[in-house]
């Protein structure tokens, strides 16, 4: 991240701490899977991750969104 | 209906080069009398180039091929003065249906731009449109343009010098050798011209099979593209729906990987899926049905020596976009100009390596296109079929999700951003009129911009000031003096002034801008025409 390119890319997307109420959200998104079949919460989430992407729109962001998730998956 | 694919349309005749005691040379021939070939030997043979275009049939395709002609390939046909009779046979179209499952999701309608001449599509048969290609021809020969198609001349065997082509022609009476300064290959996505010289035609091949029927009925379906994503009738896959002239109907099935494509294209088989997807009551007669699986390839390198590739020849898309056809008649559009000047000694042969450069971009473009709507349209894992369905869901609802539908996204021309021949861009005008970008229409006080451009360079000036022409290392260009007092839709003033109060373009002979400034400059312009034409 010490490249100017890729501080400007990040800068595009909050990744520091930006949720009103966290507990509530990942309790919002745990409940709305409440009896859906493992094919349904998977659509479900797909269709999540297209309503929030579209929110974002910038390709920057949504480009460092994609390859943050990924990081964090490989240090897992 | 099927009289067309039975009778000879350049039948064989002995050429008189069959009886030469030396093979004789030709100063280009072109092998294939498709649309790419027909097209560049058209606009060859408009500038004065004899043209010999050679084929191994004597006849239009058999069958149902491109149906989809854009706005930008009529407009070239314009140019050529073939443009009319096109839209005339053709039926133009500009709304379609998206399906899911049961349901129509969303209309689209690809609004033709005001003031542009032509439509943003019009569906036309390809046996059609080489029919017209091919009278224009006679038209131009009964005029004594050096223009000849020769029927049955199929070609064996080339060789490349370094400064001519040989080529064995096998006839019904024989074979005969003739030479060429250049050889132009439109011989189509199988090119025997590629496979004779050992090029590789490398990408990504798709493993589905589509069966792609022309069939003749009387229905009411709308002049419309109806696109299905797993419908009732052909569950799991996909389906195209599309009129085209005379009451005949292209109808595109998605049938899936590892299927016995003979026992597939039986009528017995056939029939039962279209009456699926047509309703057990309508009436209608196959005119053709065939099976294909697509690729996505191209040559690394257009030109090789004194041989250039044209059309599918040189690159290959699937069809979701209609952008084969569409992309070979700008092919055309793009070598004749060129290979004109190189002929005449008015531009450096390394010219032609900017055909390369240019139309490998618009081909990468096509390629990128292509291969993105056939993977949206026919998904690789689960993963992308559980993603490419959350957006056919959202789409139904919610307007945000429907530019991520990709049933094909339908041919637009390049803009050429690589290209050594275009000068940096001196205008604070609209991006849309950048230098490397098509000249778009627009309607004047009389008739309409394109048609006053022609195939030589023009100046384009807009109230601003400049020579009447101008002339560079033996190449003119000519000045069109415009006002915004001649426009008076402002189409003009907004697609090339934007906030400017004047403009000068530098337009090529395939109507692509080259330069533009917002006042003449003598050596800017001079600069911009050496560099247009291969010499900076």
């Amino acid at each position: 991240m010490s490249d100017p390119l890729s501080k400007t890319l990040s800068e595009k997307l909050t990744l520091t701490p930006n949720f009103e109420d966290a507990d509530a959200f990942f309790a919002a998104l745990t409940q709305a899977h409440t009896g859906l079949t493992r094919a349904e919460s998977d659509a479900l989430n797909a269709r999540l991750i297209f309503v929030l992407a579209n929110h974002i729109g910038g390709s920057a962001a949504l480009n460092t969104a994609i390859a943050t998730a990924k990081a964090a998956h490989a240090t897992a | 209906m099927t009289k067309i694919f039975e009778s000879p349309l350049y039948a064989y005749h002995r050429s008189p080069d069959q009886d030469a005691a030396v093979p004789v040379r030709h100063p280009v021939l072109i092998i294939g009398a498709g649309p790419v070939g027909l097209t560049t030997a058209i606009d060859l043979a408009q500038l004065g180039v004899p043209v010999v275009v050679l084929d191994d049939n004597d006849r239009v395709v058999t069958g149902s091929r491109a149906i989809c002609f854009a706005k930008r390939p009529l407009e070239i046909l314009d140019r050529l003065g073939c443009g009319q009779q096109m839209v005339d046979h053709g039926i133009g179209w500009s709304r379609g249906k998206v399906f899911s499952r049961d349901r129509a999701i969303y209309d689209f309608n690809l609004t033709d731009t005001p003031g542009h001449k032509r439509p943003a599509f019009i569906n036309l048969q390809q046996y059609t449109f080489e029919r017209l290609l091919v009278e224009k021809i006679r038209a131009m020969q009964a005029e004594g343009a050096p223009i000849e198609i020769r029927g049955c001349n199929k070609v064996e065997a080339i060789g490349q010098h370094y400064d001519h082509v040989t080529i064995e022609v096998d006839t019904p009476e024989g074979s005969y050798t003739l030479e060429a300064d250049w050889l132009i290959a439109c011989d189509g996505a199988r090119s025997p011209t590629r496979r004779m010289l050992g090029i590789a035609f490398d990408g990504e091949v798709f493993e589905d099979n589509f069966l792609i029927a022309d069939v003749v009925m009387q229905a009411n379906f709308p002049t419309e593209r109806w696109f299905w994503f797993d419908p009732p009738f052909n569950p799991g896959q996909s389906a195209l729906l599309h009129k085209q002239p005379e009451n005949v109907w292209r109808i595109d099935l998605q049938l899936g990987p590892d299927i016995d494509k003979e026992r597939e294209k039986r009528p017995e088989n056939v029939i039962p899926r279209l009456k699926a997807m047509l309703g057990e009551h309508v009436e209608f007669k196959l005119e053709w049905v065939s099976i294909y699986s697509f690729q996505c390839c191209r040559m690394e390198r257009f030109v090789h020596g004194r041989t250039i590739f044209a059309g599918d020849a040189a690159h290959q898309v699937s069809p979701f976009g209609a952008r084969g056809a569409n992309s070979g008649l700008q092919d055309a559009d793009n070598l004749s100009w060129k290979l004109h000047l190189i002929l005449t000694g008015k531009a450096p042969n390394s010219l032609m390596e900017s055909y390369h450069t240019e139309r490998a971009e618009a081909a990468d473009e096509n390629i990128l296109n292509s291969t993105r709507a056939t993977e949206f349209i026919t998904p690789k894992s689960d993963m992308s079929r559980l993603l490419r369905d959350a957006v056919l869901d959202l789409a139904a609802d919610q307007e945000f999700a429907r530019p991520l539908v990709n049933s094909g996204r339908l041919s637009t021309p390049c803009t050429y951003r690589n290209s050594p021949l275009i000068s940096a861009d001196a205008l604070a005008g609209p991006a849309l009129t950048c230098p490397g970008s098509p000249c778009p229409d627009a309607p004047l006080s009389e008739g309409h911009l394109l048609d006053k451009l022609g195939n030589r360079f023009i100046l384009l000036t807009i109230d601003a000031e400049a020579p009447d022409a101008f002339e560079e290392c033996g190449v003119r260009a000519e000045r069109l003096a415009l006002s915004v007092r001649d426009d008076p839709s402002l189409t003009l003033k907004r697609q090339y002034l934007g906030d400017c109060p004047a403009g000068v373009y530098l337009i090529r002979p395939d109507q692509y801008i080259a330069a533009r400034r917002d006042s003449y400059d003598d050596r800017h312009f001079r600069a911009a025409l050496r560099r247009a034409t291969g010499k900076e």
